[in-house]
């Protein structure tokens, strides 16, 4: 189903409705287009190249592309060796497997010497249903305690490709969630600017604040419409770059406001909602807040939506937890 | 993915002399092994015990087998040598020292604070390609490095040196899985098996080692480390193999010229009285080698 889409342009968001146009492996197309603009791009996956949309970068460069088999380690190995002769390497596979398994090799190999290759890891939190051993609950806590490392969680399609030729111009080393697939586009690609390090307003309203990343952003501007609706002014605040964390940005956005709600899709212990209360902590600013996320439990298998209702990841879940605190 | 290997745009002509002087080589050895006994002297400790018997491949690789020079170490069509066990580092610093990358003076600070020239190794001292030490990352970078200038049509090698004890680590072997995959025959592993790892011996079962390395597809042999002339014909053997990544394991003795160190049985880790190192030193010159 087709809509006519209207643009929020002060803000760049789309302002609602209940479809959201889609596009096609965002990553993989603007992987190529910065190949094609850079030409000193390398692409490397272990064995999920067609499950982290890496394929038409393979397709378009195949003497450019490696796939190491299932060996996440040795993969962000060839991926440092391979930039230590030059090249930008992208190196996929899924979260789990990139910090679980690699973690000694992100920390030493790339982020210790700022090796400049980029981990782009698939399945961030509650995107699959295949349970404990695919989702990646913990990641981004996982790696924004690493020095030296850039950690993204990008909300829709075009922060994707915005932020895939961003994290190519940036010399260093990046971790960043990838939505793979036919992937929602929410912000307005003519008037959002992705920004390493810089959280972005995207609504305002000055009663409570909702301070999201990555895929629980669209839900935050969903449950602010509803929130307005009710008569309760609600700001929306869009941190895709959790390392290094836009804490100025968020100690203006929560200036005047009674309340603050986190939305993520990660564990909310070490996650957004702990950078949140540290920051504000930190400003000396000290004010009720709510963390919607991913409790400290492994999630179980099932169907996605399924598995976001019944942890409170909705729009209606994060209104929610914006009520309780009313 | 099997690549067959590209043509090199720079050809196979950063050759090292056909001859090498194994006189030479071998004084240049005992010259490092100096060095390391002076360097260990100052803390009363460290990793000598490796570092005396890796001596013999250093020398070979850096004062005969790599196209290199002290004065472009960011040279991009280097040969790069790889130390992945960073605690070797003292050899590693008597070698570039001897080949005139810092003064020789500087030594002395070996495992001081500030000094750059450490117990393990940092890629901030001159003459390191990576961080060592953290045991297993050597090979896959050393794989990466040798797709790196194979995609860019440089003639420039890769040498890697790792040890028996991390053939332990499945990152290891995933390496070693990924380089006969490519047939990264601009790639040479330098399997430094001295028989012992923190808790003494061995402690698992990694023989046969040659045949572990010809079934993961690299071309393969098997020399005494600390035979001079063996190491540089066999260095010589896998420059001239095409096709396949190149392994050489190595049998070499930990403490290697210094008796007193080689009849040591705790020798991952030695600590000399104050006043025993002049006399190791003694040992060392009154050595063939």
């Amino acid at each position: 189903m087709s809509t006519a889409r209207t643009y929020g342009k002060a803000m760049g968001v789309d302002e609602g409705g209940d479809v959201r146009p889609t596009i096609d492996a965002p990553f993989g197309t603007a992987l190529v287009e910065a190949q094609r603009r850079r030409g000193d791009i390398v692409g490397l996956t272990a064995d999920l190249g067609k499950y982290t949309d890496i394929l038409p970068f393979r397709d378009a460069f195949p003497d450019r592309f490696f796939n190491v088999g299932m060996a996440e380690q040795n993969l962000v190995a060839v991926a440092a060796g391979l930039a230590r002769t030059g090249t930008v390497p992208f190196a996929t596979t899924y979260g789990v497997f990139a910090t679980r398994r690699a973690y000694d090799f992100i920390a030493i190999a790339l982020a210790h010497s700022r090796v400049n290759v980029k981990i782009i890891a698939g399945l961030p939190g509650l995107t699959t249903g295949y349970g404990g051993t695919h989702q990646a609950i913990e990641d981004t806590a996982l790696m924004r305690m690493i020095p030296n490392l850039v950690v993204i969680d990008p909300c829709d399609a075009t922060e994707i490709m915005q932020a895939t030729h961003a994290i190519a111009d940036h010399d260093g080393p990046v971790y960043m969630r990838l939505l793979r697939g036919k992937v929602r586009q929410v912000l307005d690609p003519d008037t959002y600017r992705f920004e390493i390090g810089r959280a972005a307003v995207l609504r305002e309203g000055d009663d409570v604040g909702i301070v999201a990343t990555g895929l629980m952003t669209e839900a935050a501007l969903d449950a602010a419409a509803m929130l307005a609706a009710e008569g309760i002014a609600t700001g929306v605040l869009h941190v895709p770059t959790l390392k290094p964390f836009d804490a100025g940005t968020l100690a203006a956005f929560s200036a005047g406001k009674a309340a603050i709600v986190t939305a993520e899709n990660h564990v909310t212990r070490g996650g957004l909602a702990t950078q949140v209360r540290e920051a504000l902590f930190e400003a000396g600013r000290v004010l009720p807040l709510a963390a919607v996320g991913i409790p400290d439990a492994f999630v179980e298998l099932g169907a996605v939506p399924t598995l976001m209702a019944r942890n409170g990841m909705t729009a209606e879940g994060i209104a929610d937890a914006a009520r309780s605190l009313g | 993915m099997i690549e067959p290997p590209t043509e090199r745009t720079a050809g196979r002509t950063n050759h090292p002399p056909a001859t090498a002087d194994i006189a030479a080589l071998t004084a240049r050895a005992k010259r490092m092994r100096h060095h390391m006994l002076v360097m260990a002297r100052g803390p009363g400790q460290g990793y000598i015990g490796q570092g005396l018997g890796i001596a013999d491949v250093l020398a070979a690789l850096y004062f005969h087998e790599l196209r290199w020079s002290p004065e472009r170490l960011d040279d991009p069509e280097r040969d790069r040598f790889l130390l992945s066990t960073g605690h070797y580092s003292i050899a590693l610093w008597a070698v570039l020292a001897e080949a005139g990358v810092f003064p020789l003076g500087e030594l002395v600070t070996y495992g001081a604070d500030d000094s750059r020239l450490q117990m393990s190794t940092l890629d901030t001292t001159p003459g390191v390609e990576i961080i060592g030490g953290s045991l297993g990352h050597g090979l896959g970078q050393a794989v990466g490095m040798a797709l790196g200038l194979r995609l860019r049509g440089s003639a420039a090698r890769i040498f890697c040196e790792l040890s028996d004890g991390e053939l332990q680590e499945g990152a290891t072997w995933e390496a070693a899985m990924s380089g006969g995959t490519f047939r990264l025959d601009n790639l040479v592993a330098l399997i430094d098996c001295n028989g012992i790892q923190a808790d003494g011996a061995i402690v698992v079962d990694i023989e046969p080692v040659a045949d572990k390395w010809r079934a993961f597809g690299w071309s393969t042999q098997e020399i005494d480390g600390n035979d001079m002339a063996a190491v540089v014909d066999a260095l010589a053997a896998a420059r001239a193999t095409e096709g396949r990544p190149h392994a050489i394991v190595l049998r070499t003795k930990p403490g290697r010229g210094v008796p007193t160190l080689e009849a040591r049985e705790k020798a991952h880790f030695v600590r000399v009285e104050p006043g025993e190192w002049d006399a190791l030193i003694e040992e060392l010159e009154g050595q063939g080698r």
